[in-house]
């Protein structure tokens, strides 16, 4: 006999409710505690604590320390990244895997071993030497090169991501209209890359601002002329000074808010998470 | 013609000096360019997904070619007007490439493989992305464009129809050979 197979007929399936009320509570649990950071930072103190700490003038020179040495860092990163970046999306050379790992080095090392070993490399001889004609460890050029050696390792990722995504057809044409491999460079693929450059810049930007562990064992965080931003919060901490901590604190976040709206806005977004991605 | 997969884009590549050799020569009007850089073969290539340069107008395209020779701006102004006329694309020298439509786009692609006046122009199926009575369009267009400006085409296609009505050679290259269709 043949089997009754059932005619095809249209089926309800479970509501979807619960599948999405269980998504957004999970969801909302994490948000909102990111929020209650926030406001708690923001509720702890007032005006007035604001002010004090800011005419504080260690503390002014440690916003100005930090905004500067960002900055320096910022154009070194860019110099180095977008170079290295478009060498390792580009070219297919020996040992390319072995220079793509080195470059993620300064990401995943502890910050602490970051400072240690830069402290280190200016024990050794030919640290020495730099020393004698330029003052590095625990003086202000060792704040952007410990900010630089992590800052240029996201910048490189976030160029090496960049130039992936531009066509390389693009170049190719250019080379038969009459380029060499520079003119294409500058003319076709770097304005091609405009965005990228401004997510990179805008990630090393703030990956210095919030640069402590290297300053602090590289530099130290000498009030009036090593202290930065990052390290003002820990010194503040550090003698019980709650309010003026979480003053530069509430600067520290408006930068970094500052700088998300610049990616989102300026920087290309998937760039930028493919970058920090690890 | 060929087959998707058959190597067309590859020798194409390797003809305009993009793609390494292993072994052989290319000559290109009687010269031997094997060695030489892309920019000294004298050939004009559109890809097949066009490539236009995102951030550049379409003026700036068709100047491309001609600023990296430093022609002088009164030289360049009129080769561009001239082309664009030739194209029918006037009306859009000031737009980016997002802007434009299939069609515009194919045309912008070719006045920038033109513009330096090439002896060759190598085309990779530069019809295949384009509705039916576009099509038709282009196929005028080629033609007009070869009329008047003598230039060898090396035209890639999959499209038997295209290669009837525009090519004086067509060429089969199947299982790695090539051979003389027409």
């Amino acid at each position: 006999m043949k089997a009754d197979i059932p005619k095809f007929m249209t089926t309800k399936p479970a509501s979807d409710a619960p599948f999405y009320l269980g998504l957004g509570l999970l969801s909302s649990v994490y948000v909102l505690l990111i929020v209650a950071l926030l406001l708690a930072n923001a509720s702890y103190t007032s005006a007035s604590h604001l002010w004090a700490a800011l005419a504080s003038k260690e503390i002014q020179y440690a916003i100005k320390l930090s905004l500067v040495s960002c900055s320096l860092t910022t154009l070194l990163s860019l110099w180095v990244a977008v170079p290295l970046g478009y060498l390792l999306a580009r070219h297919r050379f020996p040992g390319q895997g072995l220079v793509d790992a080195i470059v993620d080095i300064p990401i995943v090392l502890p910050p602490l071993v970051v400072g240690l070993s830069l402290l280190i490399l200016f024990q050794t001889g030919p640290g020495r030497l730099v020393e004698k004609y330029v003052p590095v460890t625990y003086a202000v050029p060792s704040v952007i090169l410990a900010q630089f050696t992590v800052a240029c390792a996201f910048a490189v990722r976030t160029m090496h991501v960049t130039f992936d995504q531009i066509n390389p057809r693009g170049e190719q044409v250019a080379l038969t209209l009459g380029c060499s491999r520079s003119q294409a460079f500058w003319l076709v693929v770097l304005p091609e890359a405009q965005r990228g450059v401004l997510t990179a810049a805008t990630l090393a930007w703030a990956r210095a601002l919030g640069e402590f562990g290297p300053i602090l064992v590289f530099s130290g965080a000498t009030r009036m002329k090593t202290e930065v931003m990052s390290t003002t919060v820990f010194l503040e901490l550090s003698i019980g000074n709650l309010e003026a901590a979480v003053a530069v604190s509430l600067l520290m976040i408006a930068a970094a808010v500052l700088v998300l709206l610049l990616v989102r806005w300026g920087g290309s977004k998937t760039t930028f998470r493919k970058a920090v991605d690890l | 013609m060929g087959r998707t997969g058959s190597g067309k884009t590859t020798l194409l590549e390797a003809i305009c000096g993009l793609r390494a050799v292993a072994g052989g020569s290319i000559q290109l009007m009687g010269r031997e360019v094997t060695r030489l850089k892309p920019a000294q073969r004298g050939i004009g290539y559109v890809p097949q997904d066009r490539a236009l340069f995102p951030t550049l107008t379409v003026r700036e395209h068709l100047a491309f070619a001609l600023v990296i020779r430093r022609w002088n701006r009164a030289a360049i102004a009129t080769r561009v007007n001239e082309l664009a006329e030739l194209l029918g694309i006037l009306p859009l020298l000031a737009r980016l490439p997002q802007r434009l439509s299939g069609g515009e786009a194919q045309r912008v692609a070719l006045g920038r493989a033109l513009a330096a006046r090439p002896d060759i122009l190598c085309l990779d199926e530069p019809l295949s992305a384009l509705d039916e009575e576009t099509r038709l369009e282009m196929y005028e267009l080629l033609e007009k464009l070869q009329k008047q400006t003598g230039v060898t085409t090396l035209h890639v296609t999959h499209h038997p129809g295209e290669a009837e009505r525009l090519a004086d050679l067509i060429f089969l290259l199947k299982d790695g050979q090539l051979a003389r269709v027409k």
